[in-house]
């Protein structure tokens, strides 16, 4: 575990993840005081990336949990395998059916426990984890009640089996699009952080990682048009991850510099509703060009 | 690292009752959490020391703006005994005109000011009167037009309106209950069972799908021409919101305001009261589109999902010339599952959407009803327990009628 926020900072950095102080202060707290760490944020911000590089920085394993409406304990957290159960069953009457009680001893043992991935993460016969529970607020309110006694002590109770609890303390990281408000009882257990769009210099920074190839005017050009953009009102601001298709796609094209008529083309990479398209391709496209051109030049 | 000496603990702890009194939800647990954050990073650094403190004390984004207020303020001087030259500081840094100072800065110095004193309440009579109404006089009631009613009858109405409960048609949902006659059998339950008998299975046990209302939004116009309409439906918006989970209720004249958790307070003069402080335009003009816009923008995609229903508010009377409103109704109409249009403009039966806005809203409404006395509130309430109609479906009446 790193032991200061520098430290933090260049375990993201040497995975190359580009954070601003305040996130890094934030992942660091989470690792220190052994806290659930709840990023809120638009889409496309990086906050999926998070939890997969601290799993790389750490050394640790990734244990994902993708949450969907219906979401319940017997895909978030554990299921028994009702098939071997029944066998388990079948064996007992044939061998004497004389002692009930063993046999639902027997049934309900760790043997005929499935983990998924909740119990997975904290499972202490394995080694320890990063768990990312990602968008959260696609599940429902009964989902997150259950979350609670997870976040708060990392640990499960099974009501067949008893408690299971993490021997070490998994790294949790919880994401959030706000399509729906998270429980405040899931915030208060939680270190939380809003994950917003880069600044330009950061997200230079970032596209020079993620696109090594790209000369260093487009990509800043490419920086300068996108930060330029969502100045714009539009519904739906480009993320990080959509600069980073536009200067695939971009490049892909054999690009060297901003031009209003490969950008007009390329549109549909950056923005996702055609009223924003619609929108930005207008009168205004070539002058936002320009502005861009000026601000990758003064850069 | 190094373990915060008394001073900072005391500091932490001040710092976190100036929050609690600026109205962030700042309770123990944080205050104790922010003295063991303390412990982990170096605190010569100012915005280290901040984002610390801020990813232990602030749970919510709205109120992030706020805690750095807070911050620049207590942190630049961090004596509780001086708040009064933080406070004298404060003045200087409201705006000159002082009508629109931030919301947050104003908040921020009543708290330091730490005075009790609320906006005086409106003068009302002190109302008395009889809660057994006679039938004849409920029956009165039913079919009088709000903006008829006298105080009294507003009153009565209101607490009419406290019983009406909003059946919304129920959503399946993808989550299973244990149930005789469900429709899926349930292995783990069956299992369960089976141990009673010694490992023989005698039934299978199952289980049935879970239902419940999706979430309701509630739009509602407060400009002027609504006044009237919207002091009682207001009333309605908190006995909903009071009565079911998953409702949200937004304000608008010419700015949108959220006002779903004021509705929350049990109480319902409390709830206005408190409503009344934060929403600065009561009885002003409409600018629709506008507030549409925002709405698509801000919180479409925030309280719209599972399916959620719609009811907007207003008489369509819009004074920008529906500038912008097509594009967003259509857009709203699009993000939820239905759309239903309350005006009570249409009590008049030689009503037609004339107006501009009528005219670009009602393609893009599912439904388009009365709201102007108990009655229509009470028939509003039997068609959103039925099925919805079919999308869009509301211009027909008038298409066939022309």
């Amino acid at each position: 575990m790193p032991a200061s926020v520098e430290e933090t900072g260049a375990l993201l950095a040497g995975q190359g993840y580009v954070a601003d102080r305040a996130l890094t202060t934030a992942v660091h707290l989470a690792l220190a005081m052994g806290r659930p760490l709840l990023l809120e944020g638009e889409p496309g911000t990086g906050k999926t990336e998070i939890a997969k590089v601290l799993a790389a920085g750490l050394g640790r394993r990734l244990v994902r949990l993708q949450c969907y409406d219906g979401l319940d304990l017997s895909a978030a957290a554990y299921e028994w395998d009702y098939a071997k159960q029944l066998m388990a069953i079948r064996l007992g009457e044939t061998a004497g059916a004389e002692d009930r009680k063993a046999l639902s001893k027997d049934i309900y043992g760790r043997d005929f426990l499935l983990a998924r991935p909740l119990l997975s993460a904290i499972d202490p016969a394995l080694p320890p984890a990063v768990l990312l529970i990602d968008e959260l607020d696609r599940a429902d309110e009964p989902f997150e009640a259950f979350l609670l006694e997870l976040l708060a002590d990392f640990q499960l109770t099974i009501p067949e089996f008893g408690t299971i609890a993490a021997v070490e303390k998994p790294v949790v990281i919880v994401t959030s699009n706000r399509t729906r408000e998270i429980h405040d009882a899931v915030r208060r257990r939680c270190l939380y952080q809003w994950v917003d769009y880069p600044d330009a210099a950061r997200e230079r920074a970032i596209l020079r990682n993620k696109a090594p190839g790209i000369s260093v005017l487009l990509s800043a050009e490419i920086v300068a048009f996108v930060q330029r953009i969502r100045q714009v009102d539009i519904f739906k601001l480009p993320g990080v991850a959509e600069t980073i298709d536009w200067a695939a796609a971009l490049t892909a094209l054999d690009q060297e510099e901003l031009a209003p008529g490969a950008v007009a083309d390329t549109l549909g990479v950056l923005l996702k509703y055609q009223d924003d398209i619609a929108n930005v391709r207008g009168a205004d496209l070539a002058r936002y060009v320009a502005d861009a051109k000026d601000a990758a030049r003064a850069a | 690292m190094s373990e915060p000496d008394g001073t900072l603990a005391d500091n932490v702890m001040h710092f976190a009752r100036l929050l609690r009194r600026a109205g962030l939800p700042v309770g123990p647990a944080e205050t104790v959490a922010a003295t063991t954050a303390l412990r982990h990073i170096d605190i010569g650094k100012r915005s280290v020391f901040q984002a610390a403190l801020r990813a232990v004390m602030v749970h919510r984004h709205e109120h992030r703006e706020l805690f750095d207020q807070a911050f620049s303020l207590f942190w630049r001087n961090p004596d509780a005994s001086r708040f009064a030259s933080a406070l004298a500081a404060m003045e200087g840094m409201r705006a000159p005109d002082e009508e629109r100072a931030a919301p947050g800065s104003r908040r921020i110095a009543e708290a330091m000011a730490a005075t009790k004193a609320r906006p005086p309440r409106e003068e009302e009579p002190p109302q008395t009167f009889d809660a057994s109404l006679t039938f004849s006089e409920r029956e009165r009631l039913q079919t009088m037009d709000f903006e008829a009613m006298s105080a009294k009858d507003i009153a009565n109405a209101k607490l009419q309106i406290a019983k009406l409960r909003l059946p919304l048609d129920e959503r399946r949902t993808r989550r299973w209950r244990p149930s005789t006659v469900g429709a899926r059998r349930s292995l783990k339950a069956t299992i369960r069972r089976s141990m009673r008998t010694g490992g023989e299975i005698v039934t299978l046990a199952r289980e049935a799908r879970v239902v419940k209302p999706p979430p309701l939004v509630i739009l509602c116009d407060i400009s002027g021409s609504m006044a009237r309409y919207a002091q009682v439906l207001l009333h309605f918006a908190h006995s909903v919101a009071n009565d079911r989970t998953r409702v949200s209720v937004f304000l608008f004249g010419t700015r949108l305001s959220n006002v779903t958790r004021q509705l929350r307070d049990r109480d319902a003069e409390v709830a206005f009261q408190m409503i009344s402080d934060i929403v600065p335009d009561w009885s002003g003009g409409t600018r629709i589109g506008e507030v549409l816009a925002k709405f698509n923008r801000d919180w479409s995609r925030r309280v719209l999902g599972q399916g959620a229903v719609v009811l907007l508010v207003t008489d369509g009377l819009d004074r920008e010339g529906a500038v912008g409103l097509e594009e967003n109704i259509a857009r709203l109409h699009r993000s939820c599952r239905r759309l239903i249009w309350l005006n009570p403009l249409l009590r008049w039966d030689g009503f037609s959407p004339k107006t501009q806005g009528a005219k670009v809203m009602l393609p893009h409404v599912d439904e388009f009803r009365p709201v102007h006395n108990l009655a229509s509130l009470q028939s509003l309430i039997v068609s959103l327990s039925a099925l919805p109609p079919p999308r869009g479906a509301a211009i027909n009446a008038w298409r066939e009628d022309t």
